[in-house]
Protein backbone atom coordinates (compact mmCIF):
# COMPACT_ATOMS: atom_id res chain seq x y z
CA UNK A 1 0.00 0.00 0.00
CA UNK A 2 1.38 3.40 -0.63
CA UNK A 3 -1.36 5.97 0.17
CA UNK A 4 1.32 8.83 -0.01
CA UNK A 5 2.28 8.15 -3.09
CA UNK A 6 -1.14 7.72 -4.78
CA UNK A 7 -2.73 10.78 -2.81
CA UNK A 8 0.17 12.98 -4.38
CA UNK A 9 -1.23 11.57 -8.21
CA UNK A 10 -4.08 12.26 -7.13
CA UNK A 11 -3.39 15.50 -6.08
CA UNK A 12 -1.06 16.51 -9.43
CA UNK A 13 -4.44 15.05 -11.53
CA UNK A 14 -7.26 17.22 -9.40
CA UNK A 15 -5.02 20.16 -9.13
CA UNK A 16 -4.86 20.35 -13.05
CA UNK A 17 -8.04 19.50 -14.02
CA UNK A 18 -9.56 21.94 -11.21
CA UNK A 19 -7.23 25.04 -12.81
CA UNK A 20 -7.08 23.91 -16.32
CA UNK A 21 -10.97 25.47 -18.02
CA UNK A 22 -9.60 28.88 -16.23
CA UNK A 23 -6.40 28.66 -17.60
CA UNK A 24 -7.12 27.49 -20.69
CA UNK A 25 -10.03 30.80 -21.36
CA UNK A 26 -7.53 33.25 -19.65
CA UNK A 27 -4.66 31.78 -22.36
CA UNK A 28 -6.67 32.01 -25.03
CA UNK A 29 -7.39 35.77 -24.46
CA UNK A 30 -4.29 37.33 -22.28
CA UNK A 31 -1.19 34.65 -23.55
CA UNK A 32 -2.02 34.14 -27.36
CA UNK A 33 -2.82 37.34 -27.89
CA UNK A 34 -0.03 38.75 -26.60
CA UNK A 35 1.98 36.09 -28.93
CA UNK A 36 0.04 36.79 -31.64
CA UNK A 37 0.01 40.55 -31.66
CA UNK A 38 3.65 40.58 -31.43
CA UNK A 39 3.24 38.06 -34.57
CA UNK A 40 1.07 40.42 -36.21
CA UNK A 41 3.18 43.55 -35.87
CA UNK A 42 6.00 42.33 -37.93
CA UNK A 43 3.68 41.81 -41.03
CA UNK A 44 2.59 44.02 -43.49
CA UNK A 45 -1.78 44.60 -43.75
CA UNK A 46 -3.27 42.34 -46.04
CA UNK A 47 -5.74 43.42 -48.48
CA UNK A 48 -8.03 41.37 -50.89
CA UNK A 49 -5.74 41.26 -53.52
CA UNK A 50 -2.36 41.39 -51.38
CA UNK A 51 -1.86 38.65 -48.74
CA UNK A 52 0.33 40.26 -45.60
CA UNK A 53 4.02 39.70 -45.78
CA UNK A 54 6.68 39.77 -43.68
CA UNK A 55 8.34 43.68 -43.13
CA UNK A 56 10.23 43.03 -40.25
CA UNK A 57 10.66 46.09 -38.09
CA UNK A 58 9.07 48.16 -40.92
CA UNK A 59 6.02 49.11 -38.83
CA UNK A 60 8.39 49.81 -35.56
CA UNK A 61 10.30 52.31 -38.08
CA UNK A 62 7.17 54.47 -38.85
CA UNK A 63 6.00 54.56 -35.12
CA UNK A 64 8.82 55.81 -34.28
CA UNK A 65 8.46 58.85 -37.10
CA UNK A 66 5.09 59.09 -36.49
CA UNK A 67 4.09 62.24 -34.78
CA UNK A 68 0.73 61.97 -33.55
CA UNK A 69 2.18 58.82 -31.80
CA UNK A 70 4.47 60.60 -29.65
CA UNK A 71 1.71 63.15 -29.23
CA UNK A 72 -0.46 60.71 -27.84
CA UNK A 73 1.84 58.95 -25.93
CA UNK A 74 2.90 62.33 -24.17
CA UNK A 75 -0.23 62.76 -23.55
CA UNK A 76 -1.32 59.94 -21.90
CA UNK A 77 1.78 60.78 -19.47
CA UNK A 78 0.35 64.28 -19.12
CA UNK A 79 -2.84 62.15 -18.28
CA UNK A 80 -1.34 60.26 -15.66
CA UNK A 81 0.67 62.39 -13.64
CA UNK A 82 -2.66 64.73 -13.15
CA UNK A 83 -5.23 62.34 -12.63
CA UNK A 84 -3.13 59.53 -10.14
CA UNK A 85 -1.79 62.19 -7.90
CA UNK A 86 -4.92 63.91 -7.40
CA UNK A 87 -7.09 61.75 -7.21
CA UNK A 88 -5.31 59.84 -4.70
CA UNK A 89 -4.68 63.41 -2.33
CA UNK A 90 -8.65 63.66 -2.85
CA UNK A 91 -9.18 60.18 -1.77
CA UNK A 92 -7.02 60.08 1.09
CA UNK A 93 -8.52 63.56 2.30
CA UNK A 94 -12.09 61.82 1.91
CA UNK A 95 -11.23 58.78 3.61
CA UNK A 96 -9.86 61.17 6.72
CA UNK A 97 -13.08 63.50 6.73
CA UNK A 98 -15.17 60.46 6.88
CA UNK A 99 -13.12 57.95 9.18
CA UNK A 100 -14.01 60.89 11.93
CA UNK A 101 -17.57 60.39 13.41
CA UNK A 102 -19.33 63.22 11.92
CA UNK A 103 -22.55 64.07 10.80
CA UNK A 104 -24.49 62.79 8.19
CA UNK A 105 -21.24 60.47 7.34
CA UNK A 106 -22.73 57.97 5.25
CA UNK A 107 -24.84 60.48 3.20
CA UNK A 108 -21.30 62.17 2.42
CA UNK A 109 -19.27 58.54 1.74
CA UNK A 110 -22.46 57.74 -0.27
CA UNK A 111 -22.00 61.07 -2.27
CA UNK A 112 -17.64 60.30 -2.65
CA UNK A 113 -18.80 56.71 -3.68
CA UNK A 114 -21.37 57.63 -6.23
CA UNK A 115 -19.26 58.43 -9.49
CA UNK A 116 -17.72 54.95 -8.78
CA UNK A 117 -21.10 52.96 -9.94
CA UNK A 118 -21.81 54.96 -12.99
CA UNK A 119 -20.95 54.21 -16.30
CA UNK A 120 -17.75 56.35 -17.45
CA UNK A 121 -20.16 56.30 -20.89
CA UNK A 122 -23.05 58.07 -18.35
CA UNK A 123 -20.51 60.34 -17.36
CA UNK A 124 -18.90 61.60 -20.40
CA UNK A 125 -22.66 62.60 -21.47
CA UNK A 126 -23.20 64.74 -18.31
CA UNK A 127 -19.33 66.58 -18.09
CA UNK A 128 -19.83 67.26 -22.27
CA UNK A 129 -22.95 69.59 -21.27
CA UNK A 130 -21.20 71.24 -18.23
CA UNK A 131 -17.77 71.80 -20.43
CA UNK A 132 -20.88 73.16 -23.42
CA UNK A 133 -19.64 76.85 -24.48
CA UNK A 134 -22.26 79.42 -23.60
CA UNK A 135 -24.71 77.38 -22.32
CA UNK A 136 -23.15 74.76 -19.97
CA UNK A 137 -22.32 75.18 -16.72
CA UNK A 138 -18.86 76.26 -16.40
CA UNK A 139 -19.59 79.06 -18.73
CA UNK A 140 -22.66 80.01 -17.08
CA UNK A 141 -20.30 79.94 -13.52
CA UNK A 142 -17.52 82.15 -15.48
CA UNK A 143 -20.55 84.27 -17.09
CA UNK A 144 -22.05 84.96 -13.62
CA UNK A 145 -18.35 86.53 -12.78
CA UNK A 146 -18.25 88.53 -15.58
CA UNK A 147 -15.75 85.93 -17.83
CA UNK A 148 -16.05 85.09 -21.20
CA UNK A 149 -17.27 81.70 -23.20
CA UNK A 150 -15.02 79.17 -23.69
CA UNK A 151 -14.77 76.28 -25.98
CA UNK A 152 -13.53 73.95 -23.53
CA UNK A 153 -13.17 71.01 -25.20
CA UNK A 154 -12.75 72.69 -28.68
CA UNK A 155 -9.13 74.43 -27.51
CA UNK A 156 -6.05 71.87 -27.70
CA UNK A 157 -5.07 73.81 -24.76
CA UNK A 158 -7.52 73.11 -22.25
CA UNK A 159 -8.99 69.59 -23.37
CA UNK A 160 -6.76 67.59 -22.31
CA UNK A 161 -6.87 69.25 -18.96
CA UNK A 162 -11.00 69.03 -18.80
CA UNK A 163 -10.94 65.41 -19.26
CA UNK A 164 -8.52 65.20 -16.19
CA UNK A 165 -10.97 66.98 -13.97
CA UNK A 166 -13.68 65.07 -15.07
CA UNK A 167 -11.54 62.05 -14.33
CA UNK A 168 -10.04 62.37 -10.99
CA UNK A 169 -14.11 63.43 -9.94
CA UNK A 170 -14.48 59.86 -11.10
CA UNK A 171 -12.22 58.44 -9.91
CA UNK A 172 -11.50 59.67 -6.06
CA UNK A 173 -14.14 57.67 -4.40
CA UNK A 174 -13.04 54.49 -5.61
CA UNK A 175 -9.49 54.83 -4.11
CA UNK A 176 -10.71 56.45 -1.01
CA UNK A 177 -12.51 53.03 -0.21
CA UNK A 178 -9.18 51.35 -0.22
CA UNK A 179 -7.66 53.89 2.20
CA UNK A 180 -11.08 53.69 4.84
CA UNK A 181 -9.88 49.47 4.78
CA UNK A 182 -6.81 50.61 5.89
CA UNK A 183 -7.90 53.16 8.58
CA UNK A 184 -9.75 50.90 10.21
CA UNK A 185 -7.20 48.39 10.39
CA UNK A 186 -5.12 51.28 12.20
CA UNK A 187 -5.00 50.82 16.03
CA UNK A 188 -6.73 53.14 18.03
CA UNK A 189 -4.20 52.38 21.08
CA UNK A 190 -1.89 53.92 18.88
CA UNK A 191 -4.39 57.37 18.18
CA UNK A 192 -4.44 57.31 21.86
CA UNK A 193 -0.46 57.35 22.80
CA UNK A 194 -0.54 60.16 20.21
CA UNK A 195 -2.87 62.16 22.54
CA UNK A 196 -0.88 61.77 25.52
CA UNK A 197 2.10 62.85 23.92
CA UNK A 198 0.24 65.74 23.17
CA UNK A 199 1.28 65.64 19.48
CA UNK A 200 -1.12 67.79 17.33
CA UNK A 201 -3.25 66.04 14.84
CA UNK A 202 -1.15 67.25 11.63
CA UNK A 203 1.91 66.17 13.71
CA UNK A 204 0.37 63.03 14.47
CA UNK A 205 -0.95 61.90 10.61
CA UNK A 206 2.51 63.48 8.99
CA UNK A 207 4.80 60.97 11.12
CA UNK A 208 2.29 58.09 12.33
CA UNK A 209 -0.53 57.41 9.94
CA UNK A 210 0.87 58.48 6.76
CA UNK A 211 3.52 56.47 6.62
CA UNK A 212 1.65 53.35 8.04
CA UNK A 213 -0.83 54.11 5.13
CA UNK A 214 2.36 53.73 2.47
CA UNK A 215 1.25 50.28 1.27
CA UNK A 216 -2.24 51.34 0.62
CA UNK A 217 -0.13 54.07 -1.00
CA UNK A 218 1.41 52.56 -3.25
CA UNK A 219 -1.35 49.77 -3.97
CA UNK A 220 -3.60 52.42 -5.07
CA UNK A 221 -0.57 54.00 -7.18
CA UNK A 222 -0.15 51.03 -8.88
CA UNK A 223 -4.01 50.40 -9.69
CA UNK A 224 -4.53 54.43 -10.82
CA UNK A 225 -1.44 53.99 -13.21
CA UNK A 226 -2.45 51.02 -14.98
CA UNK A 227 -6.39 52.65 -14.97
CA UNK A 228 -4.91 55.64 -16.67
CA UNK A 229 -3.46 53.46 -19.63
CA UNK A 230 -6.88 51.05 -19.75
CA UNK A 231 -9.87 53.83 -19.67
CA UNK A 232 -10.76 55.56 -22.91
CA UNK A 233 -14.26 55.40 -22.95
CA UNK A 234 -14.79 59.01 -22.23
CA UNK A 235 -12.94 59.74 -25.36
CA UNK A 236 -16.09 58.21 -27.72
CA UNK A 237 -18.22 60.60 -26.48
CA UNK A 238 -16.94 63.64 -25.84
CA UNK A 239 -13.91 64.64 -28.21
CA UNK A 240 -12.91 61.64 -30.36
CA UNK A 241 -9.47 62.52 -29.28
CA UNK A 242 -9.42 65.99 -30.67
CA UNK A 243 -8.78 68.57 -31.13
CA UNK A 244 -6.01 68.11 -33.15
CA UNK A 245 -5.35 64.55 -31.54
CA UNK A 246 -4.37 66.73 -28.32
CA UNK A 247 -7.05 64.12 -25.97
CA UNK A 248 -6.16 61.34 -27.48
CA UNK A 249 -4.21 58.63 -25.67
CA UNK A 250 -2.50 55.86 -26.44
CA UNK A 251 -5.54 52.95 -26.12
CA UNK A 252 -7.69 55.18 -27.89
CA UNK A 253 -5.49 56.07 -30.92
CA UNK A 254 -4.95 51.63 -31.18
CA UNK A 255 -8.66 51.47 -31.44
CA UNK A 256 -8.67 54.33 -33.68
CA UNK A 257 -6.43 52.56 -35.74
CA UNK A 258 -8.04 49.41 -36.00
CA UNK A 259 -11.85 50.18 -35.98
CA UNK A 260 -11.79 53.65 -38.20
CA UNK A 261 -8.77 53.22 -40.37
CA UNK A 262 -8.77 49.22 -40.85
CA UNK A 263 -4.74 49.65 -40.27
CA UNK A 264 -4.74 46.25 -37.39
CA UNK A 265 -1.03 46.04 -38.29
CA UNK A 266 0.27 49.26 -36.69
CA UNK A 267 -2.80 48.90 -34.24
CA UNK A 268 -0.97 45.39 -33.06
CA UNK A 269 2.47 47.40 -33.42
CA UNK A 270 0.75 50.29 -31.09
CA UNK A 271 -0.40 47.06 -28.38
CA UNK A 272 3.24 46.17 -28.26
CA UNK A 273 4.11 49.71 -26.91
CA UNK A 274 1.17 49.30 -24.67
CA UNK A 275 1.40 46.00 -23.13
CA UNK A 276 5.55 46.77 -22.77
CA UNK A 277 4.60 50.05 -20.18
CA UNK A 278 2.02 47.47 -18.30
CA UNK A 279 5.01 45.04 -18.40
CA UNK A 280 6.65 47.69 -16.77
CA UNK A 281 4.04 48.78 -14.06
CA UNK A 282 3.63 45.19 -13.04
CA UNK A 283 7.67 44.67 -12.66
CA UNK A 284 7.71 47.48 -10.60
CA UNK A 285 5.01 46.29 -8.30
CA UNK A 286 6.61 42.68 -7.77
CA UNK A 287 10.01 44.56 -7.41
CA UNK A 288 8.88 47.66 -4.94
CA UNK A 289 5.59 47.33 -3.86
CA UNK A 290 5.06 43.34 -3.04
CA UNK A 291 8.17 43.86 -0.64
CA UNK A 292 6.87 47.16 0.90
CA UNK A 293 3.71 45.50 1.93
CA UNK A 294 5.13 42.68 3.80
CA UNK A 295 7.53 44.15 5.99
CA UNK A 296 4.46 45.16 7.59
CA UNK B 1 -10.45 75.41 26.34
CA UNK B 2 -8.86 72.34 24.92
CA UNK B 3 -12.40 70.78 24.70
CA UNK B 4 -13.70 73.92 22.64
CA UNK B 5 -11.04 74.13 20.02
CA UNK B 6 -11.88 70.31 19.41
CA UNK B 7 -14.97 71.04 18.60
CA UNK B 8 -14.46 74.18 16.14
CA UNK B 9 -11.89 71.78 14.74
CA UNK B 10 -14.94 69.43 14.42
CA UNK B 11 -17.65 71.83 12.68
CA UNK B 12 -15.27 72.39 10.29
CA UNK B 13 -14.16 68.92 9.66
CA UNK B 14 -17.48 67.75 8.82
CA UNK B 15 -18.37 71.18 7.25
CA UNK B 16 -16.01 70.39 4.87
CA UNK B 17 -17.29 67.33 4.33
CA UNK B 18 -20.27 67.93 3.35
CA UNK B 19 -19.20 70.86 0.84
CA UNK B 20 -16.58 68.25 -0.56
CA UNK B 21 -19.80 65.69 -0.21
CA UNK B 22 -22.30 68.05 -2.37
CA UNK B 23 -19.80 69.00 -4.72
CA UNK B 24 -19.14 65.21 -5.82
CA UNK B 25 -23.08 64.92 -5.99
CA UNK B 26 -23.18 67.84 -7.65
CA UNK B 27 -23.58 66.27 -11.60
CA UNK B 28 -25.78 63.34 -10.81
CA UNK B 29 -28.21 65.93 -9.28
CA UNK B 30 -27.79 67.86 -12.31
CA UNK B 31 -28.82 64.69 -14.66
CA UNK B 32 -31.47 64.49 -12.62
CA UNK B 33 -32.78 67.35 -12.75
CA UNK B 34 -32.04 67.96 -16.59
CA UNK B 35 -33.80 64.51 -17.02
CA UNK B 36 -37.14 65.05 -15.50
CA UNK B 37 -37.38 68.78 -16.56
CA UNK B 38 -38.60 70.48 -19.93
CA UNK B 39 -35.83 71.12 -22.06
CA UNK B 40 -35.60 74.92 -21.30
CA UNK B 41 -34.84 74.28 -18.14
CA UNK B 42 -31.60 72.09 -18.63
CA UNK B 43 -29.91 75.41 -18.79
CA UNK B 44 -31.47 77.32 -16.11
CA UNK B 45 -32.37 76.56 -12.59
CA UNK B 46 -35.98 77.48 -11.40
CA UNK B 47 -37.47 75.92 -8.26
CA UNK B 48 -40.81 75.89 -9.58
CA UNK B 49 -39.79 74.22 -12.85
CA UNK B 50 -42.40 72.02 -13.90
CA UNK B 51 -41.73 68.52 -13.73
CA UNK B 52 -41.96 65.72 -16.43
CA UNK B 53 -41.48 61.86 -17.80
CA UNK B 54 -41.75 63.27 -21.12
CA UNK B 55 -38.06 62.64 -21.92
CA UNK B 56 -38.07 59.74 -20.79
CA UNK B 57 -40.94 59.01 -23.07
CA UNK B 58 -39.49 59.98 -26.04
CA UNK B 59 -35.72 58.64 -25.07
CA UNK B 60 -38.10 55.17 -25.22
CA UNK B 61 -39.57 55.97 -28.35
CA UNK B 62 -36.16 57.02 -30.38
CA UNK B 63 -34.35 54.17 -29.30
CA UNK B 64 -34.66 50.46 -28.23
CA UNK B 65 -33.68 50.69 -24.77
CA UNK B 66 -35.54 48.39 -23.24
CA UNK B 67 -33.93 45.82 -26.00
CA UNK B 68 -30.48 47.23 -24.98
CA UNK B 69 -31.54 46.98 -21.03
CA UNK B 70 -32.03 43.18 -21.64
CA UNK B 71 -29.29 42.57 -23.63
CA UNK B 72 -26.88 44.24 -20.28
CA UNK B 73 -28.94 42.21 -18.07
CA UNK B 74 -28.16 38.62 -19.93
CA UNK B 75 -24.64 39.87 -20.83
CA UNK B 76 -24.18 40.26 -16.76
CA UNK B 77 -26.02 37.54 -15.54
CA UNK B 78 -23.76 35.35 -18.08
CA UNK B 79 -20.71 36.70 -17.28
CA UNK B 80 -21.34 36.43 -13.55
CA UNK B 81 -22.40 32.44 -13.71
CA UNK B 82 -19.27 31.87 -15.79
CA UNK B 83 -16.87 33.77 -13.57
CA UNK B 84 -18.42 31.65 -10.27
CA UNK B 85 -18.14 28.76 -11.89
CA UNK B 86 -14.62 28.86 -13.55
CA UNK B 87 -13.13 30.68 -11.00
CA UNK B 88 -14.12 28.52 -8.09
CA UNK B 89 -12.84 25.35 -9.80
CA UNK B 90 -9.65 27.31 -10.30
CA UNK B 91 -9.41 28.93 -7.14
CA UNK B 92 -9.87 25.44 -5.33
CA UNK B 93 -7.19 24.01 -7.45
CA UNK B 94 -4.98 26.54 -6.51
CA UNK B 95 -5.69 27.14 -2.56
CA UNK B 96 -5.35 23.59 -1.75
CA UNK B 97 -3.67 21.26 -4.17
CA UNK B 98 -0.48 20.39 -4.63
CA UNK B 99 0.38 19.88 -8.86
CA UNK B 100 3.67 20.42 -11.06
CA UNK B 101 4.25 24.11 -12.30
CA UNK B 102 1.22 25.35 -9.94
CA UNK B 103 3.20 28.73 -9.11
CA UNK B 104 4.23 29.51 -12.79
CA UNK B 105 0.56 28.48 -13.70
CA UNK B 106 -0.96 30.96 -10.57
CA UNK B 107 1.86 33.82 -11.47
CA UNK B 108 1.12 33.49 -15.13
CA UNK B 109 -2.96 33.72 -14.44
CA UNK B 110 -1.91 37.19 -12.74
CA UNK B 111 -0.58 38.39 -15.71
CA UNK B 112 -4.41 39.34 -16.88
CA UNK B 113 -4.68 41.57 -13.61
CA UNK B 114 -2.58 43.81 -15.49
CA UNK B 115 -3.28 43.43 -19.32
CA UNK B 116 -7.03 43.12 -19.56
CA UNK B 117 -8.64 41.59 -22.70
CA UNK B 118 -9.90 44.95 -23.55
CA UNK B 119 -6.37 46.06 -23.80
CA UNK B 120 -6.14 43.17 -26.67
CA UNK B 121 -9.11 44.08 -28.30
CA UNK B 122 -7.14 44.14 -31.86
CA UNK B 123 -6.32 40.19 -31.21
CA UNK B 124 -9.44 39.55 -29.57
CA UNK B 125 -11.59 41.20 -31.76
CA UNK B 126 -9.60 38.40 -34.49
CA UNK B 127 -10.24 35.80 -32.68
CA UNK B 128 -13.90 36.05 -31.45
CA UNK B 129 -14.35 36.66 -35.08
CA UNK B 130 -12.60 33.44 -36.29
CA UNK B 131 -14.91 31.39 -33.63
CA UNK B 132 -17.63 32.72 -36.06
CA UNK B 133 -18.96 34.72 -32.97
CA UNK B 134 -19.30 38.64 -34.00
CA UNK B 135 -22.01 40.99 -32.82
CA UNK B 136 -23.34 37.81 -30.26
CA UNK B 137 -23.79 38.84 -26.51
CA UNK B 138 -21.70 35.41 -25.12
CA UNK B 139 -18.61 37.29 -27.48
CA UNK B 140 -18.95 40.18 -25.20
CA UNK B 141 -18.77 38.23 -22.12
CA UNK B 142 -15.85 35.72 -22.98
CA UNK B 143 -12.78 37.25 -22.80
CA UNK B 144 -13.40 37.87 -18.74
CA UNK B 145 -15.49 34.91 -18.12
CA UNK B 146 -12.33 33.52 -16.22
CA UNK B 147 -11.11 36.19 -14.26
CA UNK B 148 -8.08 36.22 -12.60
CA UNK B 149 -9.46 38.90 -10.12
CA UNK B 150 -12.04 36.54 -9.11
CA UNK B 151 -9.37 33.41 -8.58
CA UNK B 152 -7.34 35.83 -6.31
CA UNK B 153 -9.95 36.73 -4.20
CA UNK B 154 -11.64 32.94 -3.44
CA UNK B 155 -8.33 31.56 -3.31
CA UNK B 156 -7.30 34.35 -0.54
CA UNK B 157 -10.51 33.38 1.03
CA UNK B 158 -10.24 29.27 0.62
CA UNK B 159 -6.95 29.78 2.11
CA UNK B 160 -8.03 30.60 5.11
CA UNK B 161 -10.40 27.91 6.12
CA UNK B 162 -9.01 25.84 8.47
CA UNK B 163 -8.08 22.38 7.40
CA UNK B 164 -9.21 20.74 10.51
CA UNK B 165 -12.92 21.54 9.18
CA UNK B 166 -11.74 19.91 5.50
CA UNK B 167 -10.47 17.09 7.30
CA UNK B 168 -13.60 16.70 9.59
CA UNK B 169 -15.30 16.68 5.56
CA UNK B 170 -13.02 13.56 4.75
CA UNK B 171 -13.57 11.47 7.55
CA UNK B 172 -17.36 11.72 7.03
CA UNK B 173 -16.56 10.68 3.65
CA UNK B 174 -17.01 13.48 1.29
CA UNK B 175 -15.36 13.60 -2.07
CA UNK B 176 -12.95 16.84 -3.12
CA UNK B 177 -16.09 18.32 -5.28
CA UNK B 178 -18.30 17.48 -1.80
CA UNK B 179 -15.95 19.12 -0.22
CA UNK B 180 -15.68 22.17 -2.24
CA UNK B 181 -19.45 22.66 -2.35
CA UNK B 182 -20.16 21.66 1.32
CA UNK B 183 -17.50 23.86 3.38
CA UNK B 184 -15.43 25.95 0.93
CA UNK B 185 -18.37 27.76 -0.86
CA UNK B 186 -20.84 28.33 1.97
CA UNK B 187 -17.56 30.11 3.87
CA UNK B 188 -16.62 32.02 1.33
CA UNK B 189 -20.39 33.28 0.99
CA UNK B 190 -18.94 37.15 1.70
CA UNK B 191 -16.14 36.79 -0.75
CA UNK B 192 -18.94 35.79 -3.06
CA UNK B 193 -20.96 38.57 -2.40
CA UNK B 194 -18.22 41.35 -2.83
CA UNK B 195 -17.01 40.39 -6.18
CA UNK B 196 -20.24 39.43 -7.35
CA UNK B 197 -20.94 43.16 -6.52
CA UNK B 198 -17.73 44.51 -8.54
CA UNK B 199 -18.15 42.30 -11.53
CA UNK B 200 -22.03 43.52 -11.96
CA UNK B 201 -20.84 46.72 -11.73
CA UNK B 202 -17.51 46.50 -13.86
CA UNK B 203 -19.60 44.69 -17.06
CA UNK B 204 -22.69 46.58 -16.71
CA UNK B 205 -20.59 49.83 -17.54
CA UNK B 206 -17.65 48.20 -19.97
CA UNK B 207 -17.63 50.21 -22.97
CA UNK B 208 -14.60 49.83 -25.65
CA UNK B 209 -15.29 46.19 -26.18
CA UNK B 210 -18.68 45.77 -26.14
CA UNK B 211 -19.03 48.79 -28.85
CA UNK B 212 -15.98 47.22 -31.15
CA UNK B 213 -17.74 43.53 -31.11
CA UNK B 214 -21.65 44.15 -31.25
CA UNK B 215 -22.93 45.83 -34.40
CA UNK B 216 -26.65 45.61 -33.87
CA UNK B 217 -29.65 46.00 -31.71
CA UNK B 218 -29.49 42.18 -30.83
CA UNK B 219 -26.31 42.45 -28.95
CA UNK B 220 -26.00 45.93 -28.09
CA UNK B 221 -25.24 46.78 -24.05
CA UNK B 222 -26.97 49.92 -22.15
CA UNK B 223 -23.47 51.73 -22.58
CA UNK B 224 -23.10 51.22 -26.54
CA UNK B 225 -26.81 51.73 -26.95
CA UNK B 226 -26.45 55.59 -24.95
CA UNK B 227 -23.19 55.89 -27.00
CA UNK B 228 -24.76 55.77 -30.37
CA UNK B 229 -28.11 57.67 -28.95
CA UNK B 230 -25.90 60.31 -27.48
CA UNK B 231 -23.12 61.59 -30.26
CA UNK B 232 -23.54 64.57 -31.36
CA UNK B 233 -24.33 63.98 -34.54
CA UNK B 234 -27.72 62.12 -33.63
CA UNK B 235 -28.53 65.96 -33.19
CA UNK B 236 -31.18 64.70 -30.14
CA UNK B 237 -31.94 67.52 -27.65
CA UNK B 238 -29.80 67.75 -24.24
CA UNK B 239 -32.49 66.69 -21.96
CA UNK B 240 -33.94 63.69 -23.88
CA UNK B 241 -29.88 62.70 -23.86
CA UNK B 242 -29.56 63.10 -19.89
CA UNK B 243 -33.01 61.26 -19.79
CA UNK B 244 -31.19 58.15 -21.76
CA UNK B 245 -28.28 58.51 -19.16
CA UNK B 246 -30.46 58.53 -16.00
CA UNK B 247 -32.03 54.86 -17.56
CA UNK B 248 -28.58 53.77 -18.03
CA UNK B 249 -27.09 54.68 -14.43
CA UNK B 250 -30.26 53.95 -12.66
CA UNK B 251 -30.58 50.54 -12.13
CA UNK B 252 -27.22 50.40 -10.58
CA UNK B 253 -27.80 53.42 -8.88
CA UNK B 254 -30.87 52.46 -7.53
CA UNK B 255 -29.31 48.70 -6.07
CA UNK B 256 -26.01 50.97 -4.38
CA UNK B 257 -28.14 53.29 -2.65
CA UNK B 258 -30.66 50.37 -1.49
CA UNK B 259 -27.54 48.06 -0.55
CA UNK B 260 -24.84 51.47 0.36
CA UNK B 261 -22.76 49.33 2.85
CA UNK B 262 -22.60 46.53 0.51
CA UNK B 263 -21.14 47.83 -1.68
CA UNK B 264 -18.42 49.64 -0.18
CA UNK B 265 -17.05 46.93 2.23
CA UNK B 266 -17.43 44.32 -1.24
CA UNK B 267 -15.34 47.10 -2.81
CA UNK B 268 -13.04 47.06 0.18
CA UNK B 269 -12.60 43.57 0.38
CA UNK B 270 -11.44 43.60 -2.99
CA UNK B 271 -8.77 45.40 -2.52
CA UNK B 272 -7.01 44.07 0.24
CA UNK B 273 -4.54 41.22 0.05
Amino acid sequence: MKPTFQLRYWNQINGWLLVLPAVFMISLFTHYPIVSNLFHSLFSMGTATRPEIFIGLENYKYLLDDDIFWKVLKNNFIYSLCTVPFSIGIALCMALLINRNIRGRSLVRMSFFTPTVLPMIAVANIWLFFYTPEYGLFDQIFGFFGGDSHNWLGNPDSALYCLIVMVIWKESGFFMVFYLAALQQLSPELKEAGLVEGSGSWYYFRRVTFPLLMPTTLFVTVNAVVNSFKLVDHLVIMTKGGPDNATSLLLYYIYENAFSFWDTSYAATLTVVLVLILAAITIFQFAVVEKRIHYQ
Amino acid sequence: MKLREIGIGKTVETLGAWMLGALWLLPVVFAFWSAFHPAEYSTSFSLFAPLTIDNFVRAWSYAPFPRYLLNTFILVTLILAAQFILCTLAAYGFARFEFFGKNVVFALVLLQLMIMPEVLLVENYRTISNLGLLDTIPAIGLPYMASAFGIFLLRQSFKTIPKELVEAAQVEGLSAVGILWRVYVPLARSTYIAYGLVSVSYHWNNFLWPLVITSSVNSRPLTVGLAIFGAPESGVDWSIITAATVMTMAPLLVAFILFQRQFVQSFMHSGIK
